[in-house]
């Protein structure tokens, strides 16, 4: 999928993960699961995870998060579109589904383009790290979190040594 | 000396040192080979072809078979009946009847061909994250070992149990069940049809339910068009037997009768019992189970994914936006030495390897080493399973459906009375509907081959396990 290219180099430009992987190592990951309460719409819990507490603002995160929903939301509203699509993919044996990107996939770009953008601004200055739900089958927004050189002392939380961006 | 000091300095130096070709590693296999594809470290029972593009279920099943039912039956409808028809009646027959055997083909290939919905296993960092959630609250007795893992979660009021499951180490959301036909988490889990030899999931329920529709179409076009046949032949001559006696082509006539008459009501029952599932949302899972229908005597529930109302039901299911697959088949399984369970994978780390010596010291090391025999361990059929779907050619449907009928007894089978004694049984148990079933399915019949092709397969038991 386009977003692992992209998601690889970019990590080699940014200033700040250049700092990050030089000096930091994994410490964590958190992991925000599903919320089903309206479903089975891909919608993600917005509580404030614990150790997040010192690292990011409350508010900043919740935006992310909410942002994300809405972006799913609109990936999964049944609609007018949606219904035009359908209609039209029935009405040619599903062929189209072959040749042209649906409305999902658009949409997907599209959140990874935000998941790529919030990294650069807000959550890599901070030490943080989002993962595209996508890379996860949905499931869950991994959020990774780098200790800085220094004060790692305590830093390998029982945590897994693998797929850490320190490049 | 030299070795000595080598392996003190692992931890802090030659880890650090990221080397493109490492030459004497600690880890083991770990040779610089091509980069694979997702797809050949898929830890389910799924076949792929087409590099990756192409996925079916291991057993095939006896989706040759219905492909040869159909292929045959219309072959011999075009060959033998439409020239006659066309002089006779009109030339729209065999347009019409093209159409529809175009959309059953289609449909009936993107059935089986598409992913229908399969949830990738967790990573281990995200089912060490659940384990660890749910060991905290059972607390504190080591030796009792807690029932299966239930999470609950309220959906429109409704409390819903989430189960976890222990193959793909997550806990399912709701409507997801674990094929153990194809061991597989899929999503809005509807059954594993032996007959399109794929699950019917999310993803391809819609193609399902279009090729059912079509082929009950098609096949009742077909015995309508033999019937106006051999009634417009035994009309000249002294009646049926002697015109099916004189024509060439009786045999093509008795085939075709006999199937598309067993057909016709069977697939037009089953057309009919998925559009009942259909308007009320449910999934043949959902249905069999009773899980909305207040069998157990809880009298408060009712389907809470239901919008109340028939055509939004129908809309939302037939024409909703199309999710995307979530396993990546054709992805690239970034180098690295850990095992993969789960196909897709954070690609960030293009050089997974050196981080792994990089970060961590000796610990991380240890943990990662104990961790990927485990990980082997969890999904024993991936390597076995990838090799033979590489070595086989393309496109090839190999399944042995004298052998396997017997194993693949999927949901399916309940479904093919339940669309019969739907309104009947459907206030009834399981227990009832299964009842039924094997009545059914005991009362002999002079074509198996095409009755069975009512969905049931031919054999016995229904494996509500498989529905798990």
């Amino acid at each position: 999928m386009v977003i692992r290219a992209e998601f690889a180099p970019w990590i080699h430009q940014f200033h700040n993960l250049q700092e990050l992987r030089h000096s930091a190592s994994l410490a964590t990951k958190v992991f925000i699961q599903r919320d089903y309460s309206d479903g089975t719409i891909c919608k993600f819990q917005t509580k404030f995870p614990a150790e997040l507490d010192s690292r990011i603002e409350r508010s900043l995160f919740e935006e992310t998060v909410k942002t994300l929903n809405c972006y799913y939301a609109e990936a999964e509203k049944i609609g007018g579109q949606s219904y035009l699509e359908g209609c039209l993919a029935c009405a040619t044996a599903y062929i189209i589904f072959l040749c042209m990107e649906t409305r999902y996939e658009k949409i997907l770009k599209k959140i990874s383009m935000y998941i790529q953008e919030q990294n650069e601004k807000i959550y890599a200055p901070r030490g943080l790290i989002l993962t595209d739900p996508i890379e996860r089958g949905m499931r869950v927004i991994e959020i990774s979190i780098f200790e800085d050189s220094g004060s790692t002392s305590s830093s390998s939380s029982g945590s897994s040594p693998t797929s850490s961006t320190a490049q | 000396m030299m070795k000595n000091r080598e392996y003190q300095q692992i931890d802090p130096q030659a880890l650090a040192t990221p080397t493109p070709t490492p030459p004497p590693r600690p880890l083991p296999d770990h040779k610089p080979k091509r980069a694979r594809r997702k797809w050949e470290v898929f830890p389910g029972k799924n076949r792929f072809y087409c590099d990756g593009r192409i996925i079916v279920a291991r057993q095939s099943g006896v989706l040759p078979l219905t492909l040869g039912l159909i292929l045959l039956t219309s072959g011999l409808f075009f060959v033998f009946d439409c020239p006659f028809l066309v002089r006779h009646l009109t030339s729209c027959i065999p347009a019409i009847g093209g159409v529809l055997f175009v959309f059953v083909i289609i449909s009936l290939f993107q059935t089986s061909f598409t992913d229908p919905g399969i949830l990738p296993r967790a990573t281990p960092e995200e089912a060490a994250d659940i384990e660890k959630q749910i060991d905290n609250p059972t607390g504190s007795s080591s030796s009792y070992r807690p029932p299966p893992r239930t999470k609950e979660v309220i959906i429109n009021q409704q409390v819903v149990k989430l189960k976890y499951c222990f193959t793909c180490k997550i806990f399912r959301p709701p409507r997801t069940s674990h094929c153990s036909l194809c061991d597989n988490c899929v999503e809005r889990f509807d059954h594993h049809c032996p007959w399109v030899g794929n699950c019917v999931g999310k993803r391809n329920y819609r193609f399902f339910y279009t090729f059912i529709v079509s082929l009950s179409f098609l096949t009742a076009f077909i015995f309508g068009c033999v019937t106006t046949h051999l009634a417009l032949r035994s009309q000249g001559g002294n009646g049926l037997v002697f015109a099916l006696q004189a024509s060439p082509a009786r045999y093509p006539f008795i085939f075709d009768l006999v199937v598309c008459f067993f057909s016709v009501w069977s697939i037009l029952g089953l057309s009919g019992f998925h559009t009942y599932l259909v308007a009320a949302n449910l999934t043949t899972n959902e249905d069999i189970k009773g899980s909305w229908s207040g069998k157990s005597g809880n009298e408060d529930v009712g389907n809470p994914y239901s919008y109340n109302s028939m055509i939004k039901n129908c809309c939302s299911v037939l024409c909703g936006p199309m999710p995307p697959s979530l396993i990546d088949r054709r992805g690239f399984v970034p180098s690295d030495d850990s095992v993969q369970t789960s196909p897709v994978e954070i690609e960030l780390p293009a050089a997974k390897n050196d981080i792994n010596m990089c970060t961590h010291g000796t610990k991380g090391l240890l943990e990662t080493a104990s961790r990927s025999p485990l990980l082997t361990s969890s999904c024993p059929q991936a390597k076995p399973q990838a090799a033979p779907a590489v070595l086989e050619p393309l496109p090839e449907i190999t399944p042995s459906p004298a052998l396997e009928p017997p194993k693949i007894a999927g949901g399916r089978q309940s479904t093919n009375t339940s669309h019969k004694h739907h309104s009947h049984h459907r206030s009834k148990g399981k227990q009832a509907s299964h009842h039924t079933h094997k009545t059914a399915n005991s009362s002999p019949r002079p074509h198996h081959s095409h009755s069975s092709r009512r969905k049931d397969s031919k054999n016995r038991d229904p494996k509500f396990s498989s529905l798990r």
